[in-house]
């Protein structure tokens, strides 16, 4: 017995002073995840991209994550314990850790903050986020030529801008194929819940939509697809293995290179307080593989792809028509400002919806 | 052979003290062997989970934040249960009193409202929470509906009206749309008690509550009523006892401390109303009461031991690179140990032999 006690000791001294000794050299990052790593959306591509910046830089980086991290009053707590632990680089990623964030990076002005999708940002805190409605052209391109009832079912989450400039951009390219294309969509309310995901999924092909597109993060609809012979766009991950037969491309979130982008300023010294919102061309955006569709529908997507990696293709150029009929105000000249698509809250005409809430 | 659960004749005092401490030696033993099998060191993995929460200033303040609301509603969730009165929307309760008090921090936004704000916001967060719990109470008393299910359905209307406030009237006018009121204003935000930390007001108001739960339900009458009502309902009919006026009263104080409670966190921790303000809360209480054996000092211990395993959980994550669904089983682990050790201070099993036949035959 006493010699078990011994060596139990010996473990604790022994695992604290190789703890201590590792932690003094490497730089600390941590990171704060609203699902599951296992989600196969979202979460999992977050953690991907914390995997290939461990990659990169092997011995010189120390990853910690906190998953499952309700955007209520527990996330403070959670990023606060972050930087107590000593990371230096924090990437809370979800749009609702934003207020936790700034308090937190207030007072740990000497650790720097990464918060996703946010718009707002401090001395040490950036934002970053993807041009996600660039994807959301390429899609509308596709179902707009691939469907056959002419009814879109989409899965929508919160009608936050970056929801409602998706379902926009989708409406957008989609009419310039079929003028007459209608989208039915459901407020699901969540992120990820896959029951009501698939539910969701179940009504809007009963309503007659023959194309799911979704703004959640499970593969729940995707399934539902398959199933009922439907074809379906996945979202944030690779989805195909979940609709082999049914899933037409899917845009795929890939944090990596950014992840290796900021650590490597944060190891360099270089790391400052900024704003990157990134699509195609820097590939924080890669469109899945285009298949299960006709080879014209799959060229038309692929040189849609390369235009838009180009500068060529604006999603949102002008003139666009709100669906009040009223013609919406150009910003930029020829296209929407990136404020007007950060802030949209407005449907194009042709959608037969009510913004919830407005 | 056979395993029977039968009632001790009589329940031995030494057992029900000692019942909870044999609870959290069974749950170490077996994190142990978890851990162990996880590769990670259980003396380190313990003291992670116990130990160092316990140790800075830091984690205290945490802890107390985190059992603030908790110990708040399971306070008030006790009366009803003591009275027999099955109250389990408490987390309903919460949003209501957090819609309620965030009403008048929205109004008042902006304006050179003074000091009144706060105490205001928790009196109205008190009363929203008391109304909204008042309904399956009278729909009971009434019409003689399960308080249960009422209770209960009444969260998911609470939770959507909520949503819905947050998405449309309320909605900071400057935040792109984004579900969330506009950040509250420092009249209308609970007072923190320690600089840099997070401790704030409402711990204090807890204790106090707590200390009033004790006094309430132990020295007067009304406390000796609810528990006539709740242990021997015909003695109380035949001692005059209105058990109908109690189910009302004993729903109005359990929603009026969970509706403060929904305030206090809102006006607190959050500092603006958003969706998910929270994570369970008002179910959690549930667990937290019965914890703690629906006595005020009880629910006071069980509710900060139970934080006490949030956070330590959350820095085994950090520290040891521990799962969460690792620290999910040892919530799990404790409380089914700690039913069990309870229900072994009233139960006992004996083995008896049915009919010797039989059973061969069985077998």
């Amino acid at each position: 017995m006493r010699k078990i006690l011994l060596a139990a000791a010996a473990a604790v001294v022994a695992a604290s002073v190789s703890f201590g000794a590792s932690a003094a050299d490497k730089l600390k990052v941590g990171f704060i995840y609203l699902g599951p790593v296992g989600d196969l959306g979202w979460t999992y591509q977050h953690d991907l991209g914390r995997l290939a910046m461990l990659k990169e830089f092997g011995d010189k980086v120390e990853t910690t994550y906190l998953e499952n991290v309700s955007e209520g009053p527990d996330s403070e707590r959670s990023i606060e314990q972050l930087a107590r632990a000593g990371n230096k680089l924090i990437f809370t990623t979800s749009f609702g850790y934003m207020e936790p964030t700034l308090k937190v990076a207030r007072k740990y002005p000497n650790v720097h903050f990464e918060h996703a999708t946010g718009y707002k940002r401090d001395k040490n805190v950036s934002t970053y986020s993807g041009r996600f409605y660039e994807g959301r052209h390429i899609q509308g391109l596709i179902a707009g030529k691939m469907s056959k009832t002419g009814v879109l079912g989409y899965i929508a989450s919160f009608p936050i801008p970056e929801v409602i400039s998706g379902i926009n951009a989708t409406m957008l390219a989609a009419q310039t194929i079929n003028p007459n294309i209608k989208v039915k969509i459901i407020w699901v309310n969540t992120w990820f819940d896959p029951g009501k995901e698939a539910d969701a999924a179940k009504a809007l092909i009963d309503q007659g939509a023959d194309i799911i597109m979704q703004h959640t993060d499970s593969p729940a609809a995707m399934q539902v697809a398959a199933e009922r012979g439907k074809l379906a766009f996945g979202q944030d991950s690779e989805m195909i293995k979940f609709g082999p037969k049914a899933q037409l491309t899917s845009i795929m979130n890939n944090w990596g290179p950014y992840y290796i982008a900021r650590v490597k300023a944060e190891l360099e010294g270089t790391w400052k307080s900024e704003d990157q919102w990134a699509g195609l061309k820097e590939k924080m955006l890669v469109m899945a593989p285009y298949l299960n569709m006709p080879d014209d529908v799959k060229k038309m997507a692929e040189e849609a792809e390369a235009a838009i990696k180009e500068g060529k293709l604006l999603p949102f150029k002008c003139p666009i028509t709100a669906q009040d009929g009223k013609e919406v105000e150009c910003k930029a000249g020829t296209h929407l400002d990136d404020g007007q698509v950060l802030g949209m809250n407005f449907y194009v005409k042709g959608i037969d919806d009510k913004i919830p809430g407005k | 052979m056979q395993l029977v659960l039968e009632k001790r004749a009589e329940r031995s005092n030494t057992i029900a003290l000692v019942s909870p401490l044999i609870a959290i030696g069974l749950t170490i033993a077996t994190m142990s062997v978890l851990f162990a099998i996880l590769g990670k060191n259980p003396i380190v993995a313990l003291g992670v989970y116990f130990i160092d929460p316990l140790a800075d200033s830091y984690s205290l303040q945490e802890i107390a934040v985190k059992a603030t609301p908790l110990v708040m509603i399971a306070i008030g969730l006790s009366f009803c249960y003591l009275a027999n009165a099955w109250n389990i929307g408490a987390e309903g309760q919460f949003l209501i009193g957090a819609v309620a008090g965030s009403w008048l921090a929205v109004k008042t936004h902006g304006t050179d409202a003074g000091l009144w704000v706060l105490p205001a916001m928790l009196l109205l967060g008190a009363i929203g929470g008391a109304l909204y719990a008042l309904i399956p109470a009278i729909c009971k008393v009434r019409f003689g509906a399960s308080e249960i299910l009422t209770s209960l359905m009444l969260v998911y209307v609470a939770d959507l009206l909520l949503d819905y406030l947050v998405r449309g009237p309320w909605r900071d006018p400057k935040g792109f749309n984004f579900p969330t009121t506009a950040e509250f204003d420092p009249v209308a935000t609970v007072p923190i008690l320690i600089e840099g930390g997070r401790l704030h007001l409402g711990a204090v108001i807890t204790l106090l509550v707590v200390v009033a739960g004790a006094v309430l339900l132990g020295k007067t009458i009304m406390g000796f009523e609810i528990r006539v009502v709740g242990a021997a309902p015909r003695a109380a009919r035949f001692g005059g006892f209105n058990s109908n006026r109690l189910i009302l009263l004993t729903f109005a104080i359990s929603g009026a401390l969970a509706g403060m409670a929904g305030i206090i966190e809102v006006a607190g921790p959050i500092g603006h109303l958003q969706p998910g303000i929270s994570p369970g809360y008002g179910f959690t209480a549930i667990i937290v009461a019965f914890l703690g054996r629906l006595n005020p000092a009880g629910i006071l211990i069980a509710g900060l031991f139970l934080a006490l395993t949030f956070i330590g959980g959350e820095q085994a994550q950090i520290a040891m690179k521990i799962p969460l669904d690792v620290t999910k089983v040892f919530q799990g682990i404790l409380l089914f140990y700690v039913l069990a050790c309870d229900s072994l201070i009233l139960y006992r099993f004996r083995l008896v032999s049915s009919s010797p036949k039989v059973s061969r035959g069985v077998a």
